[in-house]
């Protein structure tokens, strides 16, 4: 069918007029889909963010705990008292588990044998895309041997180009494994002639962080000199707690979760925190503030810094005085945990305190903790990230670390001659970003981080003029690639299931801010007072406006029905024999709370003893400043054991907590 | 004391008001998803995005006219202009006021696919497409028109039923972002 051009021009005309007509409206009708791309993926960055704040809170609460709790052996599974003879035997013995664990003949994974070869990582790989399981005697051992290693490498890592080829630096992973395959698919598996630089954050969020770690840990054994593996944020047993590792390995691992993990910790406080190429190109996870030292930070001793979270309290608020304990407060709080930590590899050497009562003088018995200057120059290089403004400002979005401008990477570059600082830290999605004038480049390298769909990851090979060149990927469930309106409707689709979550959660709090503008109790108010709800209740700065056609249906008159936000929501686990306010609550708080039972709870079990419950109890309602009476209490706790098993289990724990939310409210009112 | 009229004036002042101001709630919002850094600037590339996805439709001339509006000008062509909200938000409220770049109704767009339809059989073949669209009017990019055919093509016959398009397109989008003020 062709277009004859011999035809008057009066055809043609009306033809240019229909063309332009067309793709003004198809430009226009691709605006508005990448409109709803950009906000899903607000909707997305705005709820991580503020759940980041959220494990601030809960952080609140363990650093409250392990300050003032006597017996910390029934608080978290990992810091142990010396004094427990099973627990420090089971320490010592953590070396000698060959004895231990039995592999069965059964069994047909991948069986390691050290020192490892380039057989025993293809195995492993083999073996994790095939869905096995690598036995937790092997886990066990590849641990210890890498912890062994990695104690041996200095904080910052040293490499030169001096081989003439390309060094690939690798972002963000997060748990996929897809990504992580997709790369040494692309791009050839470590080894002395491609050598690999990976910069943090391997593990939470997504299924596969602790077989992205195996595979790492391997070929770091292997190459120890070709693969560099810098430390993230991620790498902290607090975040592991919250987004999903921890539960990842107790799934995958359920008998030798807590050795694994115990482990496991160790091994994050002993990766480096830097890498260096030719001294000209600095590569950490985060980024860098005004203060950021090198020299520093080589000297300090990183594995002291076992976890960040509880360190952030006292960067954001100054520590109020408790006894005569202050300024060694924060010391001693982290200290405890990496005390502990410090007197398993002693084998019980110490007999130290391990109470942190404040009876205790000013730390004359403990070693010296990190201080508040090591921490902040490990805080900024792990959690800082760069803006385009100028200035060094603290980064108020992530709780710790910087925002830090183009002046301050010149001043930076300037005092230690760099060229280029590579980072990760932050979603890009094109998987890379360069910003700083060139100076500073982002890596991602977790494709569709969000969604299916939402952004691509990528990597940089660095040639030996310190050149970067990026390659970008994307895994993928579909075989056939999906359109642009599919990949959006997924994405959206995602986000706002994600935000209706939040809403439910808020129930009832939204309505009674919508009751407020609904003076004639019509059920409709106007979109900006809709509009203001949300935002002041939620405390999310989303567009509203655009998306509430999404969110909440119109009456004819061009009000919102405000209770409509709350038809079609269908939350995930009901939870059985629980009153309607309860489950709202719960939703709110569930995480949280599964977190801290989950530290009770350290065998595993599901249950903890009425005892434990009682001790974490107390504490918690003097953390939040109630006042409930021991009576009352104790009549409390026996009323919680519904089923008069003398344990509780994680719904009666729910229960309990509901009910202190309710004095906490009357309390507020 | 105020006259009858005075207070109606006033009334309506302020219902204005109320009006203006929603107008640039919404503008803000826009011009917000599209603020990386929350500095209060976007991207200049990022306008064009912004202005449409506030249910205007102007044509690729119409939005060079209105970024030279907004931005300064700059030696260097390869650096990247922002544009910065106060600069934007008296540009766009008048846009939305004016009701410049109105959408285009749905019998319109259909009739400009029908010209398009020299023989009237209800479908556009993909090379006649190609060639309309990126010969004709404001030419599509290579991936702009790879982008319209990967959703818009029926790929067992590589022809464009447009009524159909347009029938699934429209409905969804209306339903998405309605277009009044």
């Amino acid at each position: 069918m062709g277009c004859n051009r011999s035809v008057p021009d009066r055809r043609s005309e009306r033809v240019i007029k229909a063309a332009i007509l067309i793709q003004k409206w198809y430009r226009a009708t691709m605006a508005r889909i990448e409109m709803r791309r950009r906000y899903s993926l607000s909707i997305f960055r705005s709820i991580e963010y503020a759940d980041e704040q959220d494990q601030l809170q809960l952080s609140k609460f363990f650093s409250f705990m392990l300050d003032h709790y006597t017996n910390l052996d029934s608080v978290s599974p990992i810091s142990t008292s010396p004094t427990d003879p099973q627990v420090v035997g089971e320490c010592l013995r953590i070396t000698e588990f060959e004895e231990k664990i039995d592999v069965p003949d059964s069994y047909y994974g991948p069986r390691l044998s050290f020192p490892l070869t380039v057989g025993d990582a293809n195995a492993l790989i083999h073996a994790f895309r095939n869905k096995q399981r690598l036995h937790p005697h092997y886990v066990l051992q590849l641990l210890c041997e890498t912890r062994r290693v990695l104690k041996l490498m200095p904080n910052i890592t040293h490499l030169s180009t001096s081989y003439s080829k390309d060094i690939t630096i690798c972002g963000d992973l997060h748990g996929n494994l897809d990504d992580l395959l997709l790369i040494f698919y692309k791009n050839g598996v470590p080894s002395e002639q491609n050598r690999y630089v990976f910069n943090g954050d391997y593990v939470d969020r997504g299924k596969n962080s602790l077989e992205i770690l195996i595979i790492l840990f391997a070929f770091f054994l292997i190459y120890p000199n070709n693969i560099s593996l810098n430390r993230g944020n991620h790498e902290d047993y607090l975040m592991n707690l919250r987004y999903g590792f921890t539960k990842e390995v107790s799934n995958k691992y359920k008998e030798h979760s807590t050795q694994i993990l115990y482990l496991l910790q160790d091994v994050f406080s002993w990766l480096p925190l830097a890498t260096i190429i030719d001294n000209k190109v600095l590569i950490l996870h985060g980024g860098i503030s005004d203060t950021t030292n090198l020299d520093f930070l080589k000297a300090l001793e990183r594995n002291k810094f076992v976890v960040f979270f509880l360190k952030l309290k006292s960067l954001l608020q100054p520590p109020k005085s408790v006894g005569g304990r202050h300024n060694q407060k924060e010391g001693i709080s982290t200290t405890g945990l990496s005390k502990h930590t410090a007197s398993k590899h002693d084998a019980g050497k110490t007999q130290h305190d391990s109470s942190l009562s404040s009876t205790e003088p000013s730390g004359s018995n403990l070693p010296a903790g990190p201080t508040q200057e090591e921490w902040k120059q490990i805080l900024d290089v792990l959690w800082s990230d760069p803006r385009s403004q100028n200035g060094c400002k603290p980064n108020k979005s992530r709780g710790a670390g910087c925002y830090f401008g183009p002046d301050v990477t010149a001043k930076i570059f300037q005092r230690y001659n760099l060229k280029i600082l590579i980072r990760s830290h932050e979603f890009k999605r094109e998987g890379y970003d360069i910003s700083h004038g060139g100076k500073v480049i982002t890596i991602f390298s977790a494709s569709n981080y969000y969604e299916e769909g939402s952004n691509r990851g990528a990597y940089i090979k660095l040639d030996p003029e310190l050149i970067p060149r990026f390659v970008q990927f994307q895994s993928s469930n579909h075989t056939r690639r999906l359109n642009i309106l599919e990949r959006v409707g997924t994405i959206e689709s995602s986000a706002l299931k994600s935000l209706q979550e939040l809403i439910y959660a808020h129930r009832s709090e939204l309505i009674s801010a919508f009751a407020q503008y609904d003076l004639n109790g019509t059920g409709c108010i106007s979109v900006p007072d809709w509009a203001a709800a949300m935002e002041s209740v939620l405390q999310l700065e989303l567009p509203w406006r655009m998306l509430r056609p999404r969110l909440a249906q119109m009456n004819p008159d061009g009000q919102v029905d405000f209770m409509s936000c709350f038809y079609d929501l269908k939350m995930d686990q009901p939870i059985k024999e629980a009153q309607p306010a309860l489950v709202e609550t719960l939703c709110r708080y569930r995480k949280d709370l599964e977190i801290i039972f989950n530290i009770i709870n350290k065998d595993n079990s599901g249950l903890i003893s009425l005892e434990e419950f009682s001790q974490t109890w107390r504490l918690f309602t003097s953390h939040l400043g109630i006042d409930v009476q021991d009576d009352s209490f104790d009549k409390l706790v026996l009323s919680i054991d519904h089923n008069k098993d003398g344990h509780i289990d994680f719904n009666e724990f729910l229960e309990a907590f509901h009910f202190v939310h309710r004095v906490e409210e009357k309390a507020n009112s | 004391m105020a006259t009858a009229p005075a207070a109606a004036m006033e009334e309506k002042e302020s219902a204005e008001d109320g009006k203006v101001a929603e107008i640039e709630k919404r503008i803000r919002e826009a011009f917000e998803v599209f603020d990386r850094e929350s500095n209060k600037t976007v991207d200049a590339r990022d306008i064009g995005c912004i202005v449409r996805s506030l249910g205007c439709f102007p044509s690729e001339a119409e939005l060079r006219e209105l970024l030279a509006k907004l931005v300064e000008e700059v030696e260097d062509e390869e650096a990247t202009r922002f544009i910065h909200m106060e600069k934007f938000l008296p540009v766009m409220t008048k846009v939305l006021l004016d009701r410049s770049y109105w959408p285009i109704r749905e019998d319109v767009l259909l009739h400009a696919f029908e010209a398009l339809d020299e023989n009237k059989c209800g479908y556009i073949t993909k090379e006649d497409l190609v060639k309309y669209l990126t010969e004709e009017g404001e030419p599509f990019t290579e991936e702009e028109m790879e982008e319209m055919l990967s959703i818009a093509l029926d790929p067992e016959t590589d022809t464009l039923h447009y009524r159909d398009y347009l029938s699934k397109l429209v409905v969804d989008e209306t339903k998405i972002f309605p277009f009044h003020v």
